[in-house]
């Protein structure tokens, strides 16, 4: 018998933490919820982590490991201590959020007609237009509602003084959302006691906004809008999430086989013959998405699609070539954007960013290479980046060796030393580095699940949250007032 | 509904039928050799034949001892009808067609598929006892199969997989007839010997039919035993009322009158249905049971790539008028 596990000489560690404050006393919105948490033996709380990790095996919210034969499934691991955010801080974060998503839109909008911010000389055309995520192909497409990034997942980070910054935009295909969701779903249902008096906002409508979003931007005919999500398949890594949105907004999931196009209309292969499909929700990326267009080997695609795109008769969610707004060197002129766009100040701040395809910050990148985290502007899931302080001297001398022969390829931002936030180890509470992605729905109005994933880096001492290298996940609590 | 979905769903239903089959067969087989001399103990080579993978089993294995058949018929995942093959199946259809089954039934799916693949693990567990093993296995059937009932909408999700169920059940019910009619008449010095009936009774007991039988047919004779398996039309398990089950299944499918056809699919169940309902065992007989048996199990093959056409391929419908006449 081991006791309880107490706060009492939890480690900071001069970190933020997000539960926690610098007396080692427990924020105000956090304090219910650490003292339930010290009533209850260490027994209990490691049998509620296990029956959280049984729920979420059985429902199958897992990924497979092909290493051997059988395919060994593993869950995405998952902290059952709440991460919580003030109601006064999240509507601040919420109207940033609007600001900055409103301004990539109209950017994006901009880019693919009229391109006044590239005359105007606000953002340099050279990098619009060797963006890997710029489309000539979208040149000239005015989508319903004019909106380009109707799902967006922006990376939040918290820096050891408390202010968030963001860290990206997933304007895309971003993913995660159904592990929001479910990870509150089984919170619920494992540890239920812990939500007594806590007025935690409640995100369970979140597939309908989302339903109702896609109906808003479907192309305009008489009777309720067909929209079906589009998935690479189940073997993808994400499938879970595509199922689960499916069921949850009640429309077809489908896989690139399963749809056809005949003039110009996309239709879904049903037991009742053809039907009409106005709106896809494409859960694959949009190099996949037409042979006829893009990626010619395209097994997944469907041929023609994008002619029924352009043709106004079918919508694509996100609109393809959003992932020019992504671009980790355009994110530096996102500030610049929102100022343009909007005549307003950004709420919420970017983290400083060093552009290598401009001279000074190449050098400056360069001779401090070992402080900086750098990037590859079209990387993602935590891979083609290199953590400065982490890495040897030899990795250092490599990538100072990719930065040269293509600078327009990498950027450098200084290290944000992340948050942190308590999660269950062997023997007490510990502090581990998290981020934070909310979801932002852009409709005919935007729209913001309050609440979002926390990814947590499990392993002490890493930073790197990524599922695919040992970061696991948190219910996230926005508090109502 | 999606075509694809729609065969997801089917086959879904169908190997879920499968492992309860085979679980059912394997668990009699093996309480009937617990009491056995010598002579029973060669009883393992039929119950593969029933399975219809005799050739598979003989081309890897060296005979049919009990070790040898239990393995191969719950562990084997090279054996594609294997408990574990049939359930990694069930599991890959349901996991398709997972936003539009409930929950429950996913997740029991999900349970079961890792059950079976834990058991199997330790396959000496399985073969020095199936009966656990066995209960089991038709526990998930009954509980899978209870969930599509209950909580399922009843529409034409529903009416594929009760489709699936039923034509792998009628398909299953003619093999293991035409297998053990064999094994058990091998003369006709056989008939009525004291072997005789305990092989009837298992037999029985393999569809789970021993009970219904006694009470409605009396004591057990070869030509009872065929027309309660064939043409019964009450029993869950025989061929005439699995099949008249798909035949409203389908025709809820298209929403039209089970006298009617509009598509090749119902016009082909609709003429096996009819030629067994107006059938008695003394027609089966004649015609001898093997060739009769044969004969609807070429049918069935025949219905099942209509279906197939039918439904999941995506080709737009033949309208109904086409077939009128």
């Amino acid at each position: 018998m081991k006791g309880n596990y107490t706060f009492e000489d939890y480690q900071l560690q001069g970190f933020y933490d997000e539960n926690i404050d610098s007396t080692n006393a427990p924020r105000r919105s956090a304090k219910l919820l650490s003292r339930m948490l010290e009533t209850l033996t260490s027994e209990e709380l490691v049998a509620i982590q296990n029956s959280a990790d049984k729920s979420f095996f059985d429902l199958g919210i897992t990924f497979t490991v092909y290493a051997d034969e059988m395919g060994t499934e593993k869950i995405f691991p998952f902290d059952i201590i709440p991460r919580i955010i003030e109601a006064q801080e999240w509507e601040r974060l919420e109207r940033g959020l609007k600001q900055r998503i409103h301004a990539l839109n109209l950017f994006i909008d901009d880019i693919y007609n009229d391109q006044k911010i590239l005359d105007d000389g606000v953002v340099p055309r050279e990098l619009v237009e060797g963006s890997p995520g710029f489309f000539k192909e979208c040149m000239g497409i005015k989508p319903p509602q004019r909106v380009w990034c109707h799902i967006t997942g922006t990376d939040l980070v918290r820096d050891s003084d408390g202010t968030f910054y963001v860290l990206e935009d997933n304007l895309r295909c971003p993913s995660g959302a159904s592990y929001v969701l479910a990870n509150r779903q089984i919170l619920k249902r494992i540890f239920p006691q812990v939500f007594a008096r806590s007025k935690v906002r409640n995100i369970e409508d979140y597939p309908s906004l989302l339903l109702e979003m896609l109906y808003e931007v479907a192309p305009e005919r008489p009777g309720r809008p067909s929209v079906v999500l589009l998935t690479p398949g189940c073997f993808n890594s994400a499938y879970y999430e595509h199922v689960f949105l499916a069921q949850q907004m009640g429309i077809p999931l489908v896989e690139g086989t399963d749809l056809v196009v005949d003039e110009g209309y996309v239709y879904m292969r049903t037991t009742k013959g053809l039907e009409r499909v106005d709106v896809i929700y494409r859960r694959i990326n949009e190099d996949f998405l037409d042979p006829l267009v893009f990626n010619k080997d395209s097994l997944i695609g469907i041929p023609g699609v994008m002619d029924a795109y352009r043709k106004g008769n079918v919508t694509l969610v996100n609109a393809p070539g959003t992932g020019v707004a992504d671009d980790k060197a355009i994110y530096a002129y996102v500030p610049r954007i929102i100022r343009y766009y909007l005549d307003e100040e950004p709420i919420i701040p970017n983290v400083p960013t060093y552009l290598c395809s401009e001279h000074k910050d190449l050098e400056y990148v360069l001779d401090n290479i070992g402080e900086l985290v750098v990037k590859e502007v079209d990387g993602a899931g935590g891979y083609g980046m290199l953590i400065g302080p982490h890495s040897s001297k030899e990795m250092q001398d490599a990538f100072a060796q990719k930065i040269r022969e293509n600078p327009r390829s990498f950027v450098a931002q200084p290290i944000v030393s992340l948050s942190r936030c308590p999660v269950i180890v062997e023997d007490g509470f510990e502090g581990r580095h998290v981020d934070f992605r909310p979801y932002i729905l852009h409709g005919k109005e935007i729209k913001i699940m309050p609440g979002g994933l926390t990814r947590v880096a499990l392993k002490k001492g890493s930073i790197v949250v990524n599922s695919s290298q040992g970061g696991g996940s948190k219910d996230t609590w926005v508090l109502g007032r | 509904m999606l075509s694809s979905n729609a065969d997801s769903i089917f086959w879904m239903s169908r190997y879920l039928e499968r492992s309860g089959n085979i679980a059912r067969y394997l668990d009699v087989n093996w309480h009937m050799t617990l009491e056995a001399s010598d002579e029973y103990d060669t009883q393992w080579e039929p119950l593969i034949t029933t399975t219809g993978d005799i050739d598979d089993f003989a081309s890897r294995y060296d005979e049919a001892s009990r070790e040898s058949a239990i393995y191969f018929l719950t562990s084997d995942e090279d054996n594609p009808n294997s408990i574990i093959s049939c359930t990694k199946m069930l599991r890959l259809n349901a996991m398709r067609v997972r936003h539009i089954i409930p929950t429950e039934m996913w997740e029991n799916i999900n349970i079961f598929y890792h059950f079976i693949k834990n058991n199997v693990k330790r396959p000496k567990r399985i073969m020095n006892n199936p009966y656990d093993f066995c209960l089991e296995v038709k526990r998930y059937n009954t509980l899978i199969g209870g969930i599509a009932f209950d909580i399922m909408d009843h529409d034409e999700k529903w009416n594929f997989f009760n489709m699936g169920r039923f034509i792998e059940r009628s398909e299953s019910t003619t093999r293991i007839l035409d297998v053990k009619y064999h094994v058990l008449l091998p003369s006709p010095g056989h008939v009525g010997t004291v072997l005789d009936h305990v092989q009837w009774n298992a037999l029985l007991k393999a569809v789970d039919g021993l009970e219904s039988f006694r009470q409605r047919y009396g004591n057990t004779s070869p030509g009872k035993v065929a027309s309660f398996l064939l043409l019964d039309r009450l029993f869950p398990s025989s061929v005439l009322f699995c099949l008249n089950q798909a035949h409203e299944h389908l025709h809820a499918i298209s929403n039209t009158q089970t006298w009617e056809f509009s598509n090749i699919a119902e016009k082909q169940l609709g003429q096996l249905c009819n030629s067994l309902s107006y059938c008695t065992v003394d027609d089966v007989v004649e015609q001898g049971l093997h060739e009769f048996i044969d004969d609807i199990q070429i049918r069935i093959g025949k219905l099942q790539h209509a279906i197939t056409d039918t439904f999941f391929t995506g080709k737009p419908r033949i309208e109904k008028q086409q077939f009128w006449r």
